[in-house]
């Protein structure tokens, strides 16, 4: 029904937004073409935590881990290594899955908010670790002035690179979560002991979509360097992991295209409002306010129950 | 092909299975009944892995799965129907059948090939038998109480078990809600011969289908046997049936 009806339309929509993404740096200046680069890297990393919070259930509290992860494994490819230069953008998402996996094989053991704290724990220890480490890691400086490949160096060829491998994970996230394998997980979300009555092992189940989600944030986390040339600790920060959060649900977590939304929003807030004041949070938290009372489905939810509630009244008149 | 063997169980000391025994033959349709409490439901959810057994020996096939979890015994061929509304219910009711049938078709960590495509035919099947086609776009949350228990047989069938346990498959009925479902459970057993162990207060439902009855009080079991020894035990009588018959 919907799911089958939309598809053509959202193919479309798809296109367009590509085609218009792709001519966009023939009129735009630096600073959005930037801008834009870091919505599209903010939310992919959005959507792979929304495949495992919204469509997974699981309470994946500390998602940033992985983006950080993904971008420190391909800055110190890109840096200390002789590997050919776009190694990095495989070494850095795959360094992400493993720990991923690790986290992921001491996290699933539990369920729910005990998942999302011990995930806390482990991801701030990871942070600790790159946090202190200075001969390695740069410590609490970070990394700058990673050579990036030519080719993407330039902002436009940033920008180019990242709408690509964005456009591409976003599909290949799209089929996962249209195959069995993610309705089996979207069964899991409802109901996990349901789920293991119909044989489905939910753990297993829970460490595979972990280690995807993580495998993309890994992926945004690369994409990051090529847009900003440098990475800091706070990449992996706790806060960066909430922030996230709000924008999957700002979006619409049961929504695929949600998360994008969440982080377009939240992302513009950050450098616009921050220009006039350095309390942009206090704006941000009354948005977020505004939003669970009045838009509990998030922004993108909302819109879709509208259109969907208009299309079957629609049909019913015929 | 089932084989309960003196089997215990204790929450804080509270026994809610007592050396209880139980046999189900292949083809057979076996009852438990007995009042409120006295641990039919722990009874089955022993036998299908949601519990373990302190004590006792669980055969199936002659193979011990008292030790199993879940959803490893649903792989040996026993489905379980819950007794109280157990779905998916965000998912469509098609989609609630199509998981089950993915999982038994072992296809549930194929990550790229759309999953409308898949499992559909075996999933038209079981919607097409149960009487549910016609709902099967709607989100299965939205259903009526007594359409939500047949799509709980309905994804008890999707694993296609050997073994089917339906737990009070008529408890929160309307009484035109139980003829449907008495009905479905009747095709069940006379059209796909399927081997059905389940528990029931509907006394009618449960001598007009059972080939065996087991007698539960207190997590003890009282008696077990055709349904017409059963009726005439005169412990029975007294425990459950009451002046009724």
């Amino acid at each position: 029904m919907f799911a089958a009806a939309i598809n053509k339309r959202s193919f479309g929509i798809a296109v367009t937004l590509l085609v218009l993404l792709g001519v966009l740096p023939f009129f735009l200046d630096r600073f959005y073409i930037y801008l834009t680069a870091l919505i599209l890297v903010t939310g992919l990393l959005a959507t792979s935590l929304n495949m495992v919070l919204g469509y997974g259930g699981m309470y994946q509290f500390h998602h940033a881990v992985f983006y950080g992860v993904g971008a420190y494994a391909c800055a110190l490819t890109l840096i200390k290594t002789d590997l050919p230069p776009y190694a990095g953008f495989i070494v850095g998402p795959v360094v992400a899955a493993a720990v991923g996996v690790i986290m992921g094989l001491i996290c699933v053991r539990l369920s729910k908010l005990y998942f999302g704290m011990l995930q806390i724990a482990l991801g701030s220890l990871v942070w600790a670790i790159v946090y202190r480490w200075y001969s390695f890691t740069g410590g609490d400086d970070g990394l700058h002035g990673v050579p990036v490949p030519d080719l993407i160096s330039s902002i436009n060829g940033a920008y180019y690179f990242t709408l690509i491998i964005t456009a591409l994970c976003m599909v290949l996230i799209y089929l996962i979560i249209n195959s069995p394998f993610g309705r089996i997980f979207q069964a899991i979300r409802d109901n996990p002991e349901r789920s293991e009555t119909i044989g489905v092992n939910v753990k297993r189940h829970q460490l595979v979509g972990l280690t995807i989600a993580a495998f993309f944030g890994g992926v945004a986390g690369s994409l990051f360097v090529t847009v900003e040339g440098s990475v800091f600790p706070d990449l992996m920060f706790w806060t960066l992991s909430l922030e996230i959060l709000i924008m999957c649900l700002l979006g619409g977590w049961f929504t695929f295209l949600g998360p994008m939304v969440g982080a377009g929003i939240v992302v513009s807030l950050q450098t616009f409002v921050g220009m006039y004041t350095e309390y942009w949070t206090l704006i941000m938290g009354i948005i977020l306010i505004l939003l669970i009372f009045f838009l509990p489905e998030g922004v993108l939810g909302f819109f879709l129950e509208r259109f969907s509630s208009r299309e079957q009244a629609m049909s019913a008149e015929k | 092909m089932l084989n309960v063997a003196s089997v215990n169980k204790s929450f804080d000391g509270f026994m809610a299975v007592n050396d209880t025994d139980l046999t189900v033959e292949k083809g057979q349709v076996v009852a438990v009944i007995g009042p409120n409490g006295a641990g039919k439901t722990t009874l089955f959810k022993l036998i299908t892995g949601h519990l373990h057994p302190d004590q006792g020996q669980i055969l199936f096939k002659g193979e011990d799965i008292s030790a199993l979890p879940p959803y490893e015994v649903c792989r040996k061929g026993i489905s379980l129907s819950f007794q109280v509304v157990n779905i998916f219910s965000r998912l469509t009711v098609f989609e609630n059948v199509q998981a089950a049938v993915l999982s038994h078709l072992k296809k549930t960590y194929k990550l790229f090939s759309p999953a409308r495509n898949q499992a559909v035919r075996e999933t038209w099947e079981i919607l097409d038998n149960v009487g549910l086609t016609k709902k099967a776009d709607g989100v299965s949350g939205a259903l009526s109480h007594g359409d939500q228990k047949v799509l709980e047989i309905a994804i008890a069938l999707g694993n296609a078990p050997e073994l089917l346990i339906l737990d009070e498959p008529t408890a929160g009925m309307s009484p035109e809600e139980t003829a449907v479902a008495i009905n479905l459970i009747h095709r069940l057993t006379a059209e796909l011969g399927l081997t059905i162990l389940f528990c029931e207060h509907d006394m009618e439902l449960v001598f007009s289908i059972a080939h065996s009855i087991m007698v539960m009080q207190q997590g003890k079991s009282l008696i077990e046997g055709d349904p017409e020894t059963v009726k005439n035990n005169p412990l029975v009588q007294e425990a459950y049936l009451g002046e009724s018959t």
